[in-house]
């Protein structure tokens, strides 16, 4: 069953489309990845989700509700962190988390919530005080209090150091076994790749690519890549010929090439033949990186 | 509990709040008195004055203290916080939870009305027990007088957070507001010492028909329903203009 479902969303801000027909679902369960430049349209999108924001033209369905007239319904059903907001700045974290749970029909008990975004130590801290990282993490909690059926985070990992990073995709993949549907917005990689079930890339207002990541990364010209210093120069013209070859780059007397599986066979078979060693050879899959430099590229 | 607009736990969240903020408390709570006990301890004050109609200006100053205490938390109190509120994405946050934003307005105004009726009922109480200020005579019609001036001050607050993008411009227009108010509530001169023509004027400003309507009660009569009329009118308008005006974002 489809928890989000978004079709043909449009929204404009001064006649420019911020949001220009973007149609995705998101199942039950699922950790589905927003992806995407800056300023491409992805917290525009959600905001519509959220019912932030009144869409122009399409249609947006949370659990089958309508986030604009059915606002207070979907707000019981829907926990969002926002890419920038605050708290008053005298409130002290405790008294966030007691207040943000009065809302909800059926909070959370956030004292382990607390614990797991690494807040025990600051419930007496008031917002104002708390660094960057910590206001981050308390989001992530409030987010989390009501107990939803599904969490829109905005940049989840926006300003947390690499640890708490790592603990938060925990939390989040922990979320989502006790089978919360889970939008994310970001603009990390590493972060899509490893959470995310399948990943919308959106540019210039539009959905440019979506698939799982590893389905992203295998469209991508160049998904393997393979590197080696030569022990004798290798011809060009031989290189240049390896088959599904995307590109080569010479640098300090090593080799870099993009290609396929097949061009792994193919220059294994040609350093053979030419009778020439490959020092420090590595065969690596291309990044969700690749892939996205590739797929907001081929559009611009 | 919890309504539309009025939920108990962001009431007593704001409550706490506004106990947070020792600014807030002196100049709406204490600063009034203050007034009120410094301008109480020049003698002359404390002698009837037949340009008062034999008051002591003392006596004058009882109402006069009473309306700034609700004129400060209106327009100093009320617009920063609230301006600051939707500045920072405080609303926005809430919109995104079953209650809605309108529960934080709510409680500023409940939180800042106590706070204005509780500073009245000091400086009633300091005037009565140090300089033997008589309580008013006509306690409902000063009642109601009071609640119709702080409703009138509260929306002309809400009017500012209307039109003020940030919590600094909130401040810069709720300070030059603020001047004109106290001005037309008798802070340097009585409404009573004014002469006919300004009197007659500021009767037509909501502060000035506040200031007159309390001084009837105080003496005993119903405020003129001409004061009244022009208080309840400018509540209206300013309720109306807020409402119009007001942004959540």
């Amino acid at each position: 069953m489809s928890v989000i479902d978004v079709t043909d969303l449009r929204k404009s801000y001064g006649g420019h489309a911020a949001v220009d027909g973007v149609s995705f679902t998101v199942e039950e369960g699922e950790i589905f990845g927003i992806l995407g430049p800056n300023g491409a349209g992805k917290t525009t999108t959600v905001e519509c989700v959220e019912g932030l924001r009144v869409p122009d033209a399409g249609r947006v369905r949370v659990t089958g509700l309508d986030p604009v007239t059915d606002h207070q319904e979907v707000t019981r059903v829907l926990g969002a962190q926002l890419q920038q907001s605050e708290l008053q700045p005298k409130l002290t974290v405790r008294e966030a988390l007691e207040l943000y749970a009065s809302f909800y029909p059926h909070p959370a008990d956030w004292r382990p919530l607390a614990e797991r975004l690494g807040l025990t130590g600051k419930l007496t801290t008031r917002f104002g005080k708390l660094s960057g990282g910590q206001k981050q993490r308390l989001f992530i909690a409030l987010a989390l209090i009501g107990n939803p059926r599904v969490v829109v985070l905005d940049e989840l990992t926006t300003g947390l150091d690499p640890r708490a990073r790592r603990d938060t995709w925990e939390l989040i993949e922990d979320v989502r076994a006790g089978g919360v549907t889970v939008l994310l917005v970001t603009h990390f990689m590493e972060e899509a790749q490893r959470l995310c079930d399948r990943i919308a890339v959106i540019d210039r207002g539009r959905i440019a690519a979506l698939d799982t990541p590893a389905g992203l990364i295998r469209r991508s010209a160049g998904a393997t890549v393979i590197s080696f210093t030569p022990s004798a120069p290798l011809d060009d013209t031989d290189l240049g010929a390896l088959p599904g070859l995307a590109s080569v780059q010479h640098k300090d007397g090593r080799i870099t090439l993009s290609g396929t599986d097949e061009t792994v066979n193919a220059v294994i078979t040609l350093l053979a033949r030419s009778r020439v060693t490959a020092h420090q050879l590595r065969v690596t899959d291309a990044t969700l990186d690749d892939a996205f430099l590739d797929l907001t590229e081929a559009t611009a | 509990m919890s309504t539309d607009v009025l939920d108990t736990a962001v009431l007593r969240t704001e409550f706490r709040l506004f106990r947070r903020e020792p600014g807030g408390i002196f100049w709406i709570m204490l600063f009034p008195t203050m007034l009120l006990v410094i301008l109480g301890s020049i003698p002359s004050f404390r002698e009837a004055d037949p340009a008062l109609g034999g008051l002591r200006p003392v006596d004058a100053y009882v109402p006069v203290a009473v309306l700034l205490g609700l004129i400060i938390g209106g327009l100093q109190g009320m617009p920063p916080t609230l301006t600051g509120y939707r500045e920072t994405g405080i609303l926005r946050r809430m919109s995104t939870t079953p209650v809605r934003p309108a529960a934080l307005l709510t409680a500023q105004m409940v939180v800042l009305g106590a706070a204005s009726l509780l500073s009245a009922l000091v400086t009633l109480a300091v005037g009565r027990l140090a300089f033997g200020v008589g309580l008013p005579q006509q306690p409902f019609g000063y009642l109601v007088a009071l609640l119709l001036a702080l409703l009138a001050s509260l929306a002309l607050g809400a009017v500012l957070c209307a039109v003020s993008r940030t919590a600094k411009i909130a401040t810069a227009i709720g300070s030059t507001a603020l001047f004109p108010s106290m001005f037309t509530a008798g802070v340097w001169l009585p409404v009573e010492a004014m002469p006919d023509l300004l009197a007659d004027i500021v009767g037509w400003t909501p502060f000035g028909a506040a200031a007159q309507a309390l001084n009837e009660a105080a003496a005993g009569d119903w405020p003129g329903p001409l004061r009244l009329a022009v208080l309840a009118f400018w509540t209206v308008l300013l309720t109306a203009a807020a409402s119009r005006w007001f942004r959540w974002e």
